[in-house]
């Protein structure tokens, strides 16, 4: 992060500030789920009627669903009437970095993040550097101008209602799995974007510079529309380890990328995996989905370190003619971590065209699955897939596996499929610390150098700091 | 500088060097030569420190000081280079990050800081000019789909590069056409100093018709039943192994 980000993402964090009137005083709904919760979660949020009635609608399907079964992962299912689905963000009381985790401490130090992200970071408060203001007024001064509309979901539905409602769930629908329908029902956040017509957005848009990102919760929401001839680069996550309460997350991400706008969408995910163990981490289940209309293009880019339990499968909707959809993931596992992510590309327009790379890498005792599926539809003229799915092993306790699904019904459709397998070898682990490498840092080259298709389509920036990411997680997982 | 004694050494019980003794002083430049399977490699990888190795008696002394319970990476900081006979891939690791990484490792285990990106790209093209390589080469996955000859260039590029103070040199003539045997050897020849010491195991006499060795050493069975001057290696060349051979029957 640059300095200027780090000023910014201060700034804003210790901006928060909520965006509902406070008719109810109480700042934590108790635990349990019913139509009542979602009515004063609406109400809260001071929504209007059609907002309330989506919800409750979401709710009635999500009652009639099964929590899904046949993902490679084993877990204790969350128990929903024991969660809290609402909870107004409450500033942690800690005074001092002296009263955080050191191993936490010791993480940070290692990402080469500064003292005062540090603080934000684990929740320590801090007060505005002033002189800094200036630095987010220009960048919101930037998007302004150029009529990008960046803001929380929460201030979309009040600011501008129509964009919303004309969007949301259209990708996603309510019904479309289990937890995106909970999503539905009890979202109380996110982010909202539209970049207009023709706009090509000037800078990276990050969910670091926007106000509100604290806070957030555990069923978070977020809708992106490119419209027509328009680009975007948005960017999730950080590499800093992030901690919750909440163990259960399950984020919706919706996109729609109209005629010939591009939609680069990257994530870098560290939640917290639990301890060496496997006690304690998150369940992330996420639902992230995007729509290709004519000659659009979304490139999903992820790099997942963190979370107990993944599930995940960013997907193309490749509806128009000559759209393109790309997904480049790394999925890295340790210890008792357990992922099955993947993608769909689903190619309904003719000449449309999707890249699968997947790199996933097994260490300690976790389990790594690659699920994705091409489907090409009878009307998918020429349409193409490459898809290239390597897995890399570390230690003979992980497993990996890779399950992919093809269908297709247009016999001009090409389909290209790589798989392989591999560990690392104790000769290049030998060669390396022969020119002065430790084992770790080794280790961390060769993983890197495997994963450079994937961590070549993140901004740089991001980049270096998935690198370092990638080395810490595989610390002491080998030797 | 580098002194080998009485070592013996085995690998899943079978036993490869036979108490190898050997000094080697900065300076100097040695050569070793034997037949196949005479156990060369195996002398050097223990040398590095290569773990898949047990040593069963001797000692290996840098300075004086004894490395055997130093790992790989700490016997390089000290300045130790091997070029390997079979150098490995690493892909989507460039040659340059792949030496940028290495330098800045070495630096750093001896306190120094790390080399700024734009004297690092100097001195990379100004070695590159004489090893007479080419710039396109730095942006390559390491050694993979290099040439035989292109694999042992680099070694020799990353030793320029490292500035070793002992460099073990495994049979890099091997694989190599005249001009780059040529090359390779102008390059070694131009490292060569009063600071540093050099260890040239080859078949052929013919990279020591550049590279001049101060000492010849025949290695076999594991160990060396025969030491010289350089014209022992023209001996070799002319007789074969078959007499050694004979003699240690
Ligand atoms: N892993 C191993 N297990 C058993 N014997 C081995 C192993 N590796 C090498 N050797 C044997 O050690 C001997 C010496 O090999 P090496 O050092 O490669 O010889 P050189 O480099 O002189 O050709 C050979 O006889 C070879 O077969
Ligand atoms: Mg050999």
């Amino acid at each position: 992060m640059s300095d200027n980000d780090k000023i910014i993402d201060e700034v804003t964090s210790s901006e928060y500030k909520y965006g509902f009137s406070t008719e109810i005083d109480a700042d934590t709904l108790p635990p349990g789920l019913d139509e009542d919760t979602i009515r004063l979660i609406s109400l809260k949020k001071n929504e209007p009627q059609w907002m309330t009635d989506w919800r409750l609608d979401a709710f009635q399907v999500w009652k009639k669903m099964d929590e899904p079964e046949w993902a490679n992962v084993h877990y204790k299912k969350p128990d929903f009437q024991a969660i809290s689905y609402y909870s107004a963000a409450k500033k942690r009381n800690i005074e001092s970095l002296d009263e955080v985790d050191p191993e936490l401490l010791k993480t940070f130090e290692k990402l080469g993040i500064s003292l005062d992200e540090q603080k934000r970071l684990s929740g320590v408060a801090m007060d505005i550097v002033v002189d800094s203001v200036s630095v987010s007024t220009t960048f919101k001064k930037t998007l302004k101008e150029k009529g990008i509309i960046f803001c929380s979901m929460s201030e979309a539905i009040q600011d501008y209602p129509e964009l919303v409602k004309k969007y949301i769930g259209t990708v996603i629908p309510k019904s479309d799995n289990f937890y995106a329908a909970l999503n539905s029902a009890v979202f109380t956040d996110g982010s909202f974007c539209y970049i207009p017509k023709g706009v090509r957005c000037p800078m990276e848009l990050s969910t670091y510079f926007r106000i509100n990102e604290a806070g957030t919760g555990q069923f978070e929401r977020t809708l992106l529309i490119a419209d027509q001839n328009s680009y975007v680069s948005y960017l999730e996550g950080c590499t800093a380890p992030q901690r919750d309460e909440n163990q259960l997350h399950a984020a919706v991400v919706e996109l729609v990328a109209l005629d010939n706008s591009e939609i680069k969408y990257s994530t870098v995910q560290n939640w917290f995996p639990g301890d060496s163990n496997g006690k304690g981490g998150i369940f992330n289940f996420v639902t992230k989905r995007g729509i290709c209309e004519t000659s659009a293009k979304i490139s999903w880019t992820q790099v997942e370190t963190g979370s107990a339990v993944t599930w995940k499968y960013p997907s193309c909707i490749l509806k128009g003619d000559n759209s393109i959809g790309e997904f480049y993931s790394v999925a890295l596992t340790n210890n008792f971590q357990q992922a099955d992510t993947g993608t769909k590309m689903l190619h309904l327009g003719r000449n449309t065209k999707s890249t699968i790379i997947s790199k996933g890498i097994s260490a300690g005792n976790s389990h790594n699955s690659y699920r994705g599926l091409v489907r090409m539809s009878p009307r998918a003229l020429n349409a193409r897939n490459f898809s290239q799915c390597d897995s890399l092993l570390m230690g003979d306790k992980c497993g990996a596996h890779t399950f992919p699904y093809i269908e297709v019904k247009n016999p001009t459709a090409k389909m290209e499929h790589e798989a392989t397998t591999s560990k690392i070898g104790e000769d290049q682990i030998f060669y390396c610390q022969q020119r002065g490498l430790s084992t770790e840092a080794a280790i961390a080259l060769i993983v890197n150098g495997y994963c450079k298709d994937v961590l070549n389509q993140l901004p740089m920036e991001f980049a270096v700091e998935a690198q370092k990411l990638l080395a810490i997680s595989l610390e002491g997982s080998v030797g | 500088m580098l002194e080998i004694v009485n070592l013996h050494a085995s690998i899943d019980d079978n036993v490869i060097l036979n108490g190898i003794n050997l000094k080697v002083n900065l300076g100097e430049v040695h050569a070793i030569m034997g037949p196949n399977g005479s156990g060369k490699s195996t002398l050097s990888n223990v040398i590095a420190g290569h773990d898949g190795y047990d040593i069963i008696s001797g000692d290996i002394l840098f300075d004086g000081e004894s490395v055997l319970d130093f790992p790989p990476e700490k016997r390089a900081h000290l300045g130790l280079f091997l070029s390997f006979q079979y150098p490995i891939e690493i892909p989507g690791v460039t040659v340059s990050n792949f030496i940028k990484t290495a330098l800045n490792e070495i630096r750093n285990a001896r306190g120094e800081e790390p080399l700024a990106a734009s004297p690092m790209l100097k001195m990379m093209r100004d070695k590159m000019k004489v090893l007479e390589m080419d710039k396109g080469f730095l942006s390559r996955s390491l050694n993979e789909g290099f040439s035989g000859g292109e694999k042992k260039r680099n070694e020799i590029f990353q030793m320029a590069m490292l500035e070793p103070k002992i460099a073990i040199l495994d049979e890099t003539d091997s694989g190599l056409d005249i001009d780059a045997l040529r090359i390779v050897a102008n390059g070694v020849n131009s490292l060569r100093s009063k600071e540093n010491t050099f260890i040239i195991i080859t078949h052929y006499q013919r990279l020591l018709d550049y590279i001049i060795p101060d000492f010849v050493h025949v290695l076999f069975n594991g160990r060396i039943v025969k030491s010289g001057g350089k014209e022992l290696a023209l001996e070799l060349e002319k007789r074969g192994y078959d007499w050694i051979k004979k003699e240690q029957e």
